[in-house]
């Protein structure tokens, strides 16, 4: 008897998770190609990239490094626009912090079903645990994924498969339901029992969740983006920038990106035609992006807390150049505000 | 067998590795495609890609900032 050899996608975040379900299967003698989605939030590169000290360190992007382990092929899907609506309205609210992870997830799967049907595979397969997750992955929500996804019997969850109906690669005996798992809970360790036997080592473990919404400060940062602007969207070189430099905002109406170290400054820098720039010229200092309309009085008000990241933070004068977004740059000088009057409500 | 550039400057990664993805998708087996790109993460994250999905990095450098990778399209 001839046998098709079956075929899944497997969601790849990049964490131990996915890693060993997609394994898992393969193991079953599936063939697995991964895919990943970027949205903009995922904790990859970018920031590590932009520090210059974090330079030495070389940094891998986890996603391709776990197909690499599982010698799979990776397909890396642009999210970012189609994202922002998952994040901006999401219909089953946020978790802790601005992480939609129920409809995160939902998303997620509905495109890899997509995926499949127009790439001829038969099922998807994810890494979530029943009850590892408080928002996503418990058991009154995964049936919600399947069925808001549209993918239904077609998800399979390896690591928790016997604590939920036999979906349809195990009916039709595809998989060997016996072979699959049956983990739940916070607990790491199955995951890390296995990830031994598998001979899996160095992974990455993320603490919060898969993306930068899961982040308290970060979420913070974006909740004052959308209030200061009185409506709720996002570009990416706005979630780009909340990730680098110091945030400030000393008056509703604009705020301050301040680059802590050169790494930064050199990223902002490439920022110049969309914001007006402050950069100290007497003293070696930050550059800062002025987010908002400024008039004078706002510019010397950036100028002075500028200032205060420099050099010449404790001189009497400070010399600063200007630049507005058409380019047009005027020296001004400025007293360093004394930190006593850097107000902490400031602090984005 | 023809030679292609992709400007992906100041895009931060994956952004660069998604965009050699998809301009290796429209090429033919045995085209080069030169990617030039800033985020020195692309040094990384490129090659890998090009290690799962079959294709071969035939040469990199990187210049005052800007890094430079070439892609040779394999038949994966
Ligand atoms: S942590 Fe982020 S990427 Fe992961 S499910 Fe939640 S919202 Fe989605």
């Amino acid at each position: 008897m001839v046998t098709t050899q079956r075929k899944a996608v497997a969601l790849i975040s990049g964490g131990l998770d996915s890693l060993l379900a997609a394994k898992a299967v393969m193991e079953q003698g599936v063939h697995v190609e991964g895919i990943n989605f970027y949205t903009g939030f995922c904790v990859e590169g970018h920031t590590h990239a932009i520090r210059k000290k974090d330079k030495a360190k070389p940094k891998r992007n986890n996603a391709l490094w776990v197909a690499e382990q599982l010698g799979i092929k990776l397909h890396i899907v642009d999210v970012i626009e189609e994202y922002k609506d998952i994040v901006i309205n999401p219909s089953h609210g946020y978790g802790q912090h601005m992480n939609p992870c129920l409809d995160c997830k939902g998303f997620m799967v509905k495109k890899a079903h997509q995926w499949i049907e127009e790439n001829d595979f038969d099922f998807i397969i994810t890494g979530e645990v029943i009850g590892q997750r408080p928002m996503s992955q418990r058991k009154d929500t995964m049936p919600v994924i399947a069925r808001e996804s549209g993918a239904g019997d077609l998800l399979v969850r390896p690591l928790c498969a016997q604590h939920l109906p036999p979906t349809l690669p195990e009916q039709e005996g595809w998989l060997d339901r016996e072979q699959l798992f049956d983990f739940s809970g916070r607990t790491r360790k199955p995951q890390m029992a296995l990830a031994e036997q598998y001979g899996f080592e160095d992974y990455a473990q993320p603490a919060g969740g898969c993306c930068f919404l899961t982040d308290a400060h970060y979420s913070k940062k974006i909740a004052d983006l959308w209030a200061s602007r009185g409506e709720r969207r996002y570009e990416l070189d706005d979630i780009m920038l909340l990730k680098v430099g110091r945030h400030i905002r000393p008056k509703k109406h604009f705020k301050l990106i301040i680059g802590r170290e050169e790494g930064e400054n050199n990223f902002l820098s490439g920022y110049h035609k969309m914001f007006a720039t402050i950069k100290t010229t007497s003293h070696a200092g930050p550059l800062t992006l002025i987010d908002g309309d400024v008039n004078d009085e706002d510019i010397e008000l950036a100028a002075r807390i500028s200032a205060r990241y420099s050099q010449g933070r404790t001189a009497e004068k400070v010399e600063v150049e200007f630049t507005n977004k058409q380019g047009v740059s005027k020296l001004i000088e400025v007293v360093p505000m004394p930190v006593s009057q850097l107000d902490e409500a400031w602090q984005v | 067998m023809s030679h292609y550039t992709l400007d992906a400057k100041r895009l931060m990664c994956p952004m660069p590795v998604i965009r050699t993805q998809d301009k290796v998708a429209e090429l033919n087996v045995g085209d080069t495609l030169e990617v030039i790109c800033t985020d020195p993460g692309a040094l990384n994250d490129i090659p890998a890609w090009c290690r799962i999905n079959g294709h071969e990095v035939i040469s990199s450098s990187e210049d005052k900032g800007d890094v430079v990778i070439t892609v040779k399209v394999g038949d994966a």
